[in-house]
């Protein structure tokens, strides 16, 4: 415990406020696009999911890097600290989601295509 | 007598004990521990809800018809704004939080105490947002018939409009009164019954030739599918089997009925986790007042709860993406 009163801080307010307008902005920017839904963005498919989508996508994971580095202050922890962290969560996660959106995309197919009936 | 100490020899050697190779406290790793495992917890349901979209992935509901209330623009379409408001006071009550951690590396009680007290108030009131959303949901705003199937038919006007329950149906005089437990065997009390008969809505639906028929199947464009008049009164008459107004577990207004479980869902489980931090701020908050990390030298307890309270703020992030935005 001692450790941490022994050396000195400085204030980081400024970086917070600057963290925090930063995510305002991609917070307005996101909603923005919600309600415009510009057509050559929702027309637009990429890799099965329409632009927009990965556009808000990609700004989430943005908006996460932000919250978990400055705000977390992962930033200024210690890179095996930090990586233990960030890389479970990343692998285990993209291995979740892979499997259960290819399982959920086969289920639509085979209810499409009236191998198995669900609308009676 | 003499302490039964053992000495190794291999103090201050890499294996000597005493090392801390991540510089962080006890506590500190122990909520990244957690914070971690709950972040696996929340993928899981948002990787399920992503399951049940994808299997549903042509009626799934548009978020934008289903959010669109604003305190006090009662009928006024708003889609997203109130939602934009609540992330707002979530990322904001996190900014207080670390500035309040940031104040209490320079052991300043009153700014901590001060950044602390705006933190709880941004939490009490995302959480009555989050209840006053919930009202909406539940209550729901037009109704609907569902099928046999379990779809779910809306209606519309000439115009496209949504029209209420309310308008499309003819209250019968014949109704059926409510079974309470007061009346007959004791135990056995149902459900409060809609406030429209089947029958008086496929009546309406018959009378008004403006009214027309909204699927949940979404086309090409990426909207709900409308049918013709014709087509709209022979799916109402043959399948057509009840009245559905606002959302419970087993069935919504909107769409497939995993839509609203997953809402209560995920929401639910990240509104408890706000009202735990809320209250674990509060316990905190009280321990700043009352000097004791001012005795200790020390605000790591702070850092500690800020930890958890940001982890929050970042699921809310994602909830917010998968549930309005995408």
């Amino acid at each position: 415990m001692a450790h941490d009163t022994a050396h000195h801080h400085e204030s980081n307010t400024k970086r917070i406020w600057t963290v925090f307008i930063i995510l305002s902005i991609v917070t307005l920017v996101e909603v923005v696009f919600g309600i415009l839904k510009p057509e050559f963005l929702t027309d637009t498919s990429f890799l099965s999911m329409s632009l927009l989508n990965w556009i808000f996508i990609l700004l989430t994971i943005y908006k996460a890097y932000y919250i978990a580095w400055a705000f977390m202050h992962l930033e200024g922890e210690t890179k095996g600290l930090r990586r233990a962290v960030v890389w479970t969560s990343i692998f285990l996660i993209s291995y979740l989601i892979f499997i259960l959106l290819t399982e959920g995309g086969y289920i639509y197919e085979v209810y499409k295509s009236n191998h198995v009936a669900w609308d009676f | 007598m003499e302490a039964t100490v053992v000495r190794t020899g291999t103090e201050g050697k890499t294996w000597g004990g005493g090392n801390e190779p991540l510089k962080a406290s006890y506590g500190k790793l122990m909520m990244w521990f957690f914070i971690t495992s709950d972040a696996l917890t929340f993928s899981g349901f948002l990787a399920a809800y992503g399951f049940s979209r994808f299997k549903f992935i042509d009626s799934w509901p548009i978020a934008d018809e289903v959010f669109n209330h604003f305190p006090f623009l009662h009928g006024v379409d708003a889609p997203m704004y109130y939602v934009a408001l609540m992330t707002f006071i979530l990322i904001f009550s996190s900014v207080t939080m670390v500035l309040a951690v940031d104040a209490g590396h320079q052991l300043k009680k009153g700014k901590v105490t001060f950044y602390m007290f705006l933190t709880i108030i941004g939490g009490i009131i995302f959480l009555g947002s989050q209840a006053w959303e919930w009202k909406n949901f539940i209550n729901g705003t037009y109704g609907a018939v569902y099928t046999e199937g379990g779809n779910i038919l809306q209606f519309i006007d000439g115009d496209g409009h949504r029209v209420a329950l309310s308008d499309v149906a003819i209250p019968e005089a014949s109704a059926r009164v409510e079974h309470e437990a007061r009346n007959g065997v004791w135990f056995e009390s149902e459900r409060s019954l809609p406030s429209y008969s089947i029958e008086g809505v496929k009546a309406g639906f018959a009378e008004n030739s403006d009214l027309l028929i909204r699927t949940q199947m979404v086309n090409e464009e990426g909207e709900k599918t409308i049918l013709s008049r014709e087509e709209s009164i022979a799916k109402l008459n043959s399948e057509a089997v009840g009245v559905v107004e606002g959302a419970n577990l087993t069935r919504n207004e909107y769409g497939p009925p995993l839509f609203a479980d997953f809402f209560f869902f995920i929401t639910g489980f990240h509104g408890f986790h706000v009202f735990s931090g809320v209250l674990i701020n509060i316990i905190i908050f009280f321990n700043v007042i009352l000097g004791t990390y001012e005795r200790r030298k020390n605000y790591e307890m702070v850092e500690k709860v800020g930890l958890y309270w940001h982890f929050v703020d970042l699921v809310w992030v994602f909830v917010f993406t998968f549930f309005y935005l995408v």
